[in-house]
């Protein structure tokens, strides 16, 4: 029985990790990855969403009509964006300044739409829980993963830019490469991120 | 009436959607495969976009402002926007069965591609008229294909070169739109509203 709950977790963050397997919900993983605390913070905030409307997504499946689910799927979703939007405008104004249009833009994360489609409008409440904590911490792995690299070769610190918090790496001479804070970074660092993942999994024998 | 040409202009070139804000990035990756699918993206996004944002606006100012409800804009948004690709779809699938096939499971996605809900929203942030709003969108949207046509042309050429084994497919294509998004920053700050 556990085994069944075990290889729900597991599917989301390894087998089929949404971004680098998937490719899906690429638009905040490039947008926000400019600095670790970002990535973090965007991370939690979709896992929120996606784990409680797969809660309750699942906990309601037999009552949505068939024809008009994805209607009804997307309700509950923006539901709880607008939950996280106004819960952390409140609590974290800084961070929310910072994500900005990408905290809205949660709803139509494909990877929350995915797993209610694919998953949870199927499946009973508890797998659908599993599935959603093993997808959202894909999530927030692949996010840590390029904003680490792009932190650290692109502004020379780590957990920036508020300097109270921020480390620098390499002391105060250090000339930061800013082509990697950049759009154009985001996405040959990402292109490259994947190149290795396809390595590593190759290599693993992961299918 | 004079933002209305460097709106135009910014959000083609300067701002470009997919290549310097990161909206709209699984379609780009997704249906970049092929110019013709590229093309009829591309029309479907500009006439959603479009459309979308003008119901989306004439909503916001005339519902949810008088009654104080612009906290539900997230909500009601979303729900335009995917009654609106419905419609289209529906209409398509009429019109011109062959590009209905081609898009395929793509159409019911512009529902979750993230630049049609952002255009709504910042057009209603940034305080566009509606004349704006829907310069804005068009612009964004001929933005988007445009990005969308170059990366399909530049992918229909990557199949004949060699490329490591590692990168093929979506790697290298991201690794392109990099390159792809160094040239647009030749634009950077040649205007802004």
């Amino acid at each position: 029985m556990s085994n069944v709950y075990l290889q729900d977790f597991q599917r989301g963050l390894i087998r089929e990790i949404p971004i680098f397997r998937l490719l899906l919900g690429m638009c905040p993983v490039l947008a926000v990855t400019t600095y670790l605390t970002n990535g973090i913070g965007m991370g939690l905030a979709a896992t929120a969403v996606l784990i409680c409307s797969n809660l309750v997504i699942s906990a309601l499946r037999n009552y949505f009509p068939a024809q008009v689910r994805i209607p009804c799927f997307i309700v509950v979703i923006a539901t709880f964006v607008t939950m996280v939007d106004m819960m952390m405008e409140a609590f974290v104004p800084a961070l929310y300044e910072r994500l900005g249009i990408f905290i809205p833009l949660i709803v139509v994360n494909c990877i929350i739409l995915g797993r209610a489609e694919a998953f949870a409008g199927k499946r009973p409440v508890l797998r659908s829980l599993v599935d959603g904590l093993g997808n959202g911490l894909g999530f927030i792995v692949a996010l840590i993963v390029l904003a680490l690299v792009r932190e650290t070769i692109g502004a020379g610190t780590i957990l920036g830019p508020d300097p109270e918090t921020a480390i620098r790496l390499f002391g105060d001479n250090y000339q930061p490469m800013l082509i990697f804070a950049l759009p154009p970074g985001a996405f040959i660092a990402l292109g490259l991120l994947l190149g290795m993942v396809n390595y590593i999994y190759k290599r693993l024998n992961i299918k | 009436m004079e933002n209305l040409l460097p709106i135009i202009f910014i959000y083609i070139l300067v701002d470009n959607f997919v290549l310097q804000q990161f909206l709209g990035i699984c379609p780009f990756i997704g249906v970049s495969r092929k110019m013709e699918t590229a093309t009829g993206m591309g029309m479907a996004v500009v006439f959603v976009m479009a459309m979308a944002t003008v119901a989306t606006w004439s909503l916001y100012t005339y519902v949810l402002v008088p009654f104080n409800l612009q906290y539900l804009e997230i909500v009601a948004f979303i729900l335009v926007i995917a009654a609106l690709v419905q419609l289209v779809e529906t209409f398509l699938r009429k019109i011109s069965p062959t590009l209905y096939q081609g898009l395929g499971i793509y159409l019911p996605l512009i529902t979750t591609n993230c630049a049609v809900l952002a255009v709504a929203l910042l057009a209603v942030r940034q305080e566009f008229t509606l004349l704006e709003s829907t310069v804005f969108a068009v612009a964004a949207a001929v933005g988007f294909s445009l990005a969308l046509l170059i990366m399909a042309g530049i992918r229909e050429r990557l199949e004949l070169a060699a490329v490591p084994k590692m990168l093929q497919g979506s790697a290298i294509t991201l690794i392109t739109a990099g390159i792809l998004s160094l040239a647009f920053m030749g634009f950077k700050g040649m205007m802004t509203l």
